[in-house]
């Protein structure tokens, strides 16, 4: 184990904190979006973006970047937050989310926004992307030189039979510079996902595909770094973490409620919820 | 007459005319465009010899992905090899490819507006005893209606190495639609191919044409013969190969529909959606003309020799003649 420095640690939670606050006010603003995923992957975010990616905000598309791709896509306020807070754009550009003219589409859209790495939002298309990355990052050599693909999944979204199909490819190439990270909150649109499509023990599932898979509570810090640097260890294969999260966090009265997938909330729930926020890290 | 000045194939009227695959002729692009460019990739869902790029298999193994049987992981892999800089062609049959996987198509290849080029080989009627449920007649429909794609879908296999070149140095999403069976040799090495550029194959030997007729795909032999028989009968008419029906060469086509005032566009596809319908959507708006259209009408195939299948759905060369006559006859 590899523990972070208190005050790394600290630092990361005030930034995911700030994170939360804009996701809840810019989905208050935009008057619908998707609330349950951004905040549920928020710590993972925070993490990626604040601590070990390989990325220049003033550079978007520097050679040597990491690529992070997000497969599903309506979790988007958590990444247009996580890119406003780490020098992309201004932080005031996020109440455009959703809006006419906007570079912050519902969903993904690299035309509006060309430095991301790919538009998303249909699901089940990420994973296949990422493995094309990694595949032709290797084909280059990039894969040596420490360049990693982060590919952000949904558990939902693995109902998706092309999941599959990719994770058979990723394996069959040995493809050790890509790490993927499952969002496992258990809920979907339509409920719990046991209920709605079992995906049962998961790990057991992508274990049989021949990955190097490691669970993890994907709101701890210190088990998100040790989980990469793991997964960066090992040569062999493309590395799974299946992140458990829990759907809202950071909002007590929301946290585990399938309801929140797809609605956002109204300006006074979110003037409630940030006022909470507000007092974590007075 | 054959267009002296494209330097077309003058045995074209022979019985013993040269044939070969348009299949096989992009198999030979893409190894010619792999030595040029180090960034073409080729993926493949298990149809490797029968799409023909086992010619760029076996010269660029490195550069080669067997994919297996999915063309859906197939096409969004692709997507994500381009964003890093690759030209990837995607290989399989028409109904798979584009059919099978036309929303990771839409999302990740022109919603994303990577150059990602997708290879349909096995395309129509032609196809053969394979049957209805392998005789892609829905592709040209299914790509053309996509924002960012260049469909193109060239008359033989000389044609097809070239469009397979050409498009390799482009950033266009693009559909290359391909076919099985060993057809005619209408061009030669040396007549010219652009990208978005039509090309009039048949002219009469003087004066202005009666009928235009535009055709796409290997049925272009088909037009041509239609025209040269006519000809016999004194109705003058002009053939172009439209060889790319997206984007659309306006100017080509309107300048023939001003000559002709009748048009007869041929394809082995489907009536609606194809190639004839681009025809239509567009001179209904600028040059309103009577066209007759050749193509499947709302049918799927069915096993047969691809020539009993031509007369059974009426894409042959007699109901060429007899839409140009019909046409005629409404101008």
């Amino acid at each position: 184990m590899n523990n972070l420095e208190d005050e790394k640690i600290k630092y990361l939670e005030i930034k995911a904190n700030n994170i939360r606050k804009s996701i809840i006010e810019m989905l208050a603003e935009a008057g619908s979006g998707h609330t349950a995923g951004a905040l549920g992957m928020t710590d993972i975010f925070t993490f990626l973006y604040f601590h070990i990616l390989k990325h220049d905000p003033k550079n978007p598309y520097w050679q040597d970047r990491d690529r992070l791709v997000l497969s599903n896509g309506h979790i988007c306020p958590v990444l247009y937050t996580t890119l406003a807070h780490s020098g992309y754009f201004p932080t005031e550009e996020l109440k455009t989310l959703r809006k006419f003219g906007s570079r912050l589409q519902g969903h993904p859209h690299r035309e509006f926004m060309p430095f991301l790495e790919t538009s998303s939002g249909p699901l089940g298309e990420g994973l296949s992307q990422a493995v094309g990355m990694s595949i032709g990052l290797k084909m280059d050599n990039r894969d040596a030189l420490g360049n990693y693909v982060y590919c952000l999944t949904g558990d939902g979204e693995l109902d998706e039979g092309e999941n599959w199909e990719a994770l058979m490819l990723a394996s069959k190439e040995k493809l050790s510079n890509l790490i993927i990270i499952v969002d496992r909150n258990k809920i979907q649109i339509d409920g719990d996902t046991e209920k709605v499509m079992p995906l049962a023990n998961l790990t057991d599932k992508m274990k049989s595909f021949n990955l190097f898979v490691q669970e993890i509570n994907g709101h701890n810090f210190n088990e998100i770094n040790n989980a990469i640097l793991e997964a960066k260890k090992n040569k062999n294969s493309p590395s799974v973490i299946i992140a458990n999260t829990i759907p809202s966090k950071g909002v007590k009265e929301w946290e585990g409620d399938y309801l929140w997938h797809g609605k956002a909330p109204n300006k006074t729930e979110a003037e409630v919820a940030i006022e909470k926020l507000n007092k974590l890290y007075a | 007459m054959l267009n002296p000045l494209l330097k077309l194939n003058t045995k074209i009227f022979n019985q013993d005319v040269e044939k070969g695959e348009t299949r096989k002729g992009a198999g030979q692009g893409l190894v010619k465009a792999g030595i040029d460019n180090k960034n073409i990739v080729v993926l493949c869902a298990d149809l490797t010899e029968s799409t023909r790029v086992n010619f760029f298999a076996e010269q660029f193994p490195e550069r080669f992905i067997q994919i297996g049987i999915a063309e859906q992981n197939m096409a969004a892999v692709a997507s994500g090899i381009a964003s890093v800089g690759k030209i990837p062609f995607i290989s399989s049959y028409g109904i798979f490819n584009p059919g099978r996987n036309w929303e990771q198509i839409r999302t990740t290849i022109c919603y994303n507006n990577q150059p990602v080029k997708i290879i349909g080989s096995h395309a129509g009627l032609s196809v053969g005893p394979d049957g209805g449920s392998h005789q892609a007649l829905e592709d040209i429909a299914l790509t053309r209606v996509l924002p960012n794609m260049v469909v193109i879908s060239p008359a033989d296999q000389i044609e097809a190495k070239k469009a397979i070149m050409t498009c390799s140095l482009t950033k266009d999403p693009t559909y290359i639609r391909l076919t099985r069976n060993s057809t005619p040799i209408i061009t030669t090495e040396e007549t010219p191919f652009a990208i978005g550029k039509a090309q009039i194959i048949y002219l009469p030997d003087v004066g202005l044409a009666h009928v235009g007729i535009i055709a796409t795909g290997p049925i272009l032999y088909k037009a041509i013969i239609a025209a040269h028989e006519l000809g016999k009968e004194g109705i003058k008419t002009k053939v172009m190969n439209l060889s790319t029906i997206k984007p659309l060469d306006k100017e080509a086509i309107l300048s023939l529909a001003k000559e002709t005032k009748a048009i007869v566009t041929v394809e082995d596809h489907q009536i609606a959606g194809g190639m004839g319908s681009t025809i239509a959507e567009f001179l209904s708006q600028n040059y309103n003309i009577p066209i007759e259209f050749i193509g499947v009408e709302n049918s799927f195939g069915q096993s047969g020799t691809p020539l009993e299948l031509e007369k059974y759905y009426h894409i042959d060369i007699l109901d060429i003649i007899e839409k140009v006559k019909k046409v005629l006859k409404r101008k």
